[in-house]
């Protein structure tokens, strides 16, 4: 079918574009970037620019390999949300190859080979942080103290290079520290009670604010509620899968927190800690891999929110949301396949409605 | 889905836009009325259903409102002289018909006169019965003057078939840019009423309801004063949400009810009727008047001067955007009707006809065709629905040509408003994919259709063939075994005359 001559309206759009969609969700990511990098200093900042720019230029080199157009497709902005996405749930101080290795894997495996832009199944940036996970297991989880840019013991342009570019290991390590997960985890391991794990970790205050170990953009609650909010009022994303997932892991924590709070910690620690709120306002709410109907995203966000709840609780690994997202992702198809919206005038089953006749 | 508080009431609305409205350049231009033109090009077809059948013949002089053309068939409307003159064509010529092709058409060079021919008398609609109020309806030509001009006697006559209790006015105009519907309202309050009072009458429904968006407080203002005047209609301000118009979802923001898919809305007791089709219903039972003339917006970033007219049926629209001054750019996008479900206009030859609300001349820089992107499937589209389809769902079958899918969908379902495409952030024209979709389903139905008949037209043919064979053969034997049995007999002399022959071809 040609679509050269439009015989049909409407002959006006609204001012949404993809590519608008896109540099608003980059604008609602800026805060917590930004406090990433002031609170992990340079190596964060040297890691945000090589994990973005490899982002473009696998995007580019796939494009080309298509011999389509690369410039407007670098223009769409997919790429760089993606690398940044993918970096901002790294380590703040991962060597450069783990955010070069995670972009190929995003960019090449996770969306080109798929088909590119939209018709990719598994949201990228996390399928990239789970294969780099299982992989590297240690680089992926050598987390640091928070050791910002105003920090008189924060390592200088000279060692932060180093520390991206010619990582060794031990090297600095007088600075690694868990993130809050983590230390819990490993803590109740060992039979150490929530409450002694947490009493030795930062209060709930730091991890609302985010000056606590962890990885590069997800320590700040409230800056990722920040642009979440914003994503909301712009309207780029609609509020039920955030509310439907934070809710399902907020009533997870609290159920098995008050059957034994020794071993389940609270409501507050799951949802202000972790990739909570990153994933449930800036993974989940991808558009590509969740469902297109009201009732399927809200299906789609009590499974993240669920499968969340049980890995980070009896799972391999201390957080769950990449694996949940993931999961979920798989579910997609199904869930648009079986939750699709009612069609005025006819049944859920697709019958028309039946009315009484009368006269 | 969502819930609105609009002016007193709770409306249940799912999906919806909402498109910047474009309605200032016209809204506060009272109707004028376009002098009489030369000539004007009034089309045989200008309603759902069979064309008119011209009565009158070249060199025919016609008086003001004589018929020119006659309904043919059950949902068919007549045409009438919008002036007194002379035919002096009868052919083929541009006008708005889906196909875009020339179609019948007849000229009327006006004398100048404008003379009245000889009207059918005035009704009283509260003592006149619905069969008469309907077949005036009728007579006169009117159809549905919103743009779907199904001809609306066959709507009033549904009493015959349904138990009717509400008639719903569509005043909503929710086509952006489009002005005709509000300043009619404002301007001729009491005359629309007393239309929509006649044909509540003729549908023998209980009660009327007058839908008017938010956006147009000024018609919901005056209709209200004028609804005072009768005690079975209200007025009643709609959210202004594209497409509040559409007939199916309107009745549902009115009365909570669903029509059943592929139904009437008088399945559930309600036909709709629109603003001004309720005016032109008012001049037809009151003063006899056929309809041959409209309320005509001509609008858009491109018009010099924006108006409301009065035009005769017939006027080319190359005249009514002069009247007004001309377009202030060489090559605007001209488009016939609203920008949401109008269409785009070839030929400024075109005329107007009674479907005809809008003429926009829209600023080139509104991108008609802006670059297609990949879908994301961000599903706005869904949520824009009005009718809880899954536009992106539907198009991604298309594409395969798996139109049997689509439909699981909803493709028939669809009321090609473009909300969908309206909304979507990479441009997809939807609304071409879905017309593109249902139009080879159609062809592909009626190529089923065809071939099941040519079939069994075939099949009929080869039995009727093998029974004549097989009857020729028999015939020929029996004959065969007649003359040996005549010579035998003419040998042997006896007599035993076949009759079984004559059988044969019965």
């Amino acid at each position: 079918m040609s679509t050269a001559f439009l015989k049909s309206g409407p002959f006006l759009h609204g001012k949404a574009s993809t590519s608008t969609s896109m540099a608003l969700v980059l604008i609602a990511l800026i805060p917590t970037t930004g406090y990433g990098i002031f609170l992990f200093g340079r190596p964060a900042l040297l890691l945000c620019a090589v994990t973005m720019v490899s982002a473009l230029i696998f995007e580019a080199l796939c494009v080309a390999a298509m011999r389509r157009p690369v410039l407007p497709c670098l223009m769409d902005g997919s790429a760089l949300l993606t690398g940044v996405l993918l970096v901002l749930s790294l380590p703040p101080w991962a060597p450069w190859w783990i955010g070069v290795l995670g972009s190929a894997l995003a960019i090449v495996v996770a969306k080109q080979i798929f088909g590119g832009l939209g018709q990719n199944v598994f949201n990228p940036a996390m399928m990239a942080r789970v294969a780099l996970l299982i992989s590297f297991p240690l680089d992926m989880t050598t987390f640091v103290k928070p050791l910002g840019l105003t920090d008189p013991g924060a390592p200088g342009w000279l060692d932060s290079l180093r520390i991206t570019f010619m990582p060794q290991p031990a090297f600095f390590d007088a600075v690694s520290s868990a993130s809050v997960l983590g230390h819990i985890r490993t803590e109740t391991g060992r039979g150490v009670s929530v409450a002694d794990a947490l009493s030795s970790l930062p209060d709930l205050n730091a991890m609302f604010f985010g000056h606590t170990a962890g990885s590069l953009g997800e320590t700040s609650a409230a800056l990722i509620l920040l642009g979440g909010l914003f994503l909301l009022a712009t309207r780029v994303i609609r509020w039920h899968i955030p509310l439907a997932m934070i809710a399902t892991i907020a009533a997870f924590a609290a159920t098995f927190h008050a059957i034994d709070p020794k071993v389940y910690s609270s409501a507050t620690v799951h949802v202000l800690s972790g990739a909570t709120m990153m994933g449930a306002f800036f993974i989940a709410t991808d558009p590509v891999t969740s469902p297109s109907s009201t009732r399927g995203r809200i299906v789609f966000a009590i499974g993240c929110g669920a499968l969340t709840y049980i890995i980070r609780t009896w799972g391999g690994f201390p957080e769950g949301i990449a694996f949940a997202v993931l999961l979920m992702n798989a579910l997609t198809p199904l869930i648009d396949r079986y939750l699709r919206p009612r069609i005025h005038g006819r049944t859920r089953k697709g019958a028309a409605i039946t009315v009484e006749k009368r006269a | 889905m969502g819930i609105v508080w609009t002016r007193g009431r709770w409306f249940r609305i799912r999906g919806g836009v909402h498109p910047e409205d474009h309605k200032n350049l016209s809204a506060e231009k009272p109707i004028a009325t376009l002098p009489m033109p030369d000539r004007l090009y009034i089309p045989l077809q200008q309603h759902i259903g069979a064309p008119a059948e011209a009565v009158v013949k070249i060199g025919d002089r016609v008086k003001k409102g004589q018929l020119l053309g006659r309904a043919q068939g059950r949902v068919s409307a007549p045409v009438h002289a919008p002036t007194s003159g002379e035919i002096v064509a009868i052919g083929r010529h541009p006008a708005p018909h889906p196909s875009g092709l020339p179609i019948r058409t007849i000229t009327l060079a006006a004398d100048g006169r404008d003379e009245w021919g000889s009207l059918p008398p005035p009704l009283d609609p509260r003592r006149a019965n619905p069969e008469d109020i309907a077949r005036r309806v009728g007579d006169c030509g009117i159809v549905g003057m919103g743009g779907a001009t199904f001809p609306s006697a066959v709507k009033l006559n549904l009493r015959e078939r349904y138990a009717l209790k509400t008639l719903v006015i569509n005043g909503a105009e929710c086509e952006p840019y489009l002005t005709c519907d509000d300043r009619l309202m404002r301007e001729h309050g009491a005359e629309v009423l007393d239309g929509v009072d006649a044909m509540r009458r003729a549908l023998g429904a209980a009660d009327a309801i007058v839908a008017i968006e938010n956006n147009k407080p000024q018609a919901i203002d005056a209709m209200s004063l004028a609804a005072r005047a009768f005690s079975h209609i209200r007025i009643v301000a709609v959210p202004a949400r594209y497409p509040m118009g559409s007939e199916k979802h309107l009745v549902h923001a009115l009365t909570g009810r669903e029509t059943p898919a592929r139904g009437l809305t008088a399945d559930i007791g309600v036909v709709v009727h629109n603003a001004a089709t309720a005016f032109a219903v008012h001049e037809a039972v009151r003063h006899g008047r056929p309809l041959i003339r409209r309320v005509v917006t001509i609008s858009g970033e491109a018009i010099k001067t924006p108006a409301n007219l009065w035009a005769p049926i017939g006027t080319r629209i190359a005249e009514l955007i002069a009247f007004t001054g001309g377009l202030t750019q060489d090559a605007p996008r001209l488009l016939l009707g609203g920008p949401m479900m109008g269409a785009p206009l070839a030929d400024t030859a075109t005329p107007i006809v009674k479907a005809s609300g809008g003429v926009l001349a829209l600023d080139q820089g509104t991108k008609a065709s802006p670059e297609t992107r990949a879908c994301i499937r961000c599903a706005r589209c869904v949520d824009a629905c009005p009718s809880g389809l899954m536009p992106l769902e539907m198009v991604l079958r298309i594409r395969k040509e798996d139109l049997q899918s689509a439909v699981a969908y909803g493709l028939l379902d669809c009321v090609g408003c473009g909300a969908c495409a309206y909304t979507c952030p990479s441009k997809i024209p939807l609304v071409q994919y879905f017309n593109y979709a249902k139009g080879r389903m159609a062809v592909e139905q009626r190529e089923a259709h065809r071939n099941t008949e040519i079939k069994r037209l075939v099949e009929a043919r080869a039995e009727r063939m093998e029974r004549l064979a097989r009857a020729k053969k028999e015939a020929l034997a029996k004959r065969m075994a007649a003359r040996k049995k005549t010579q035998n007999t003419a040998a042997r002399g006896a007599s035993d005359a076949p009759a079984e022959p004559r059988k044969v071809g019965a």
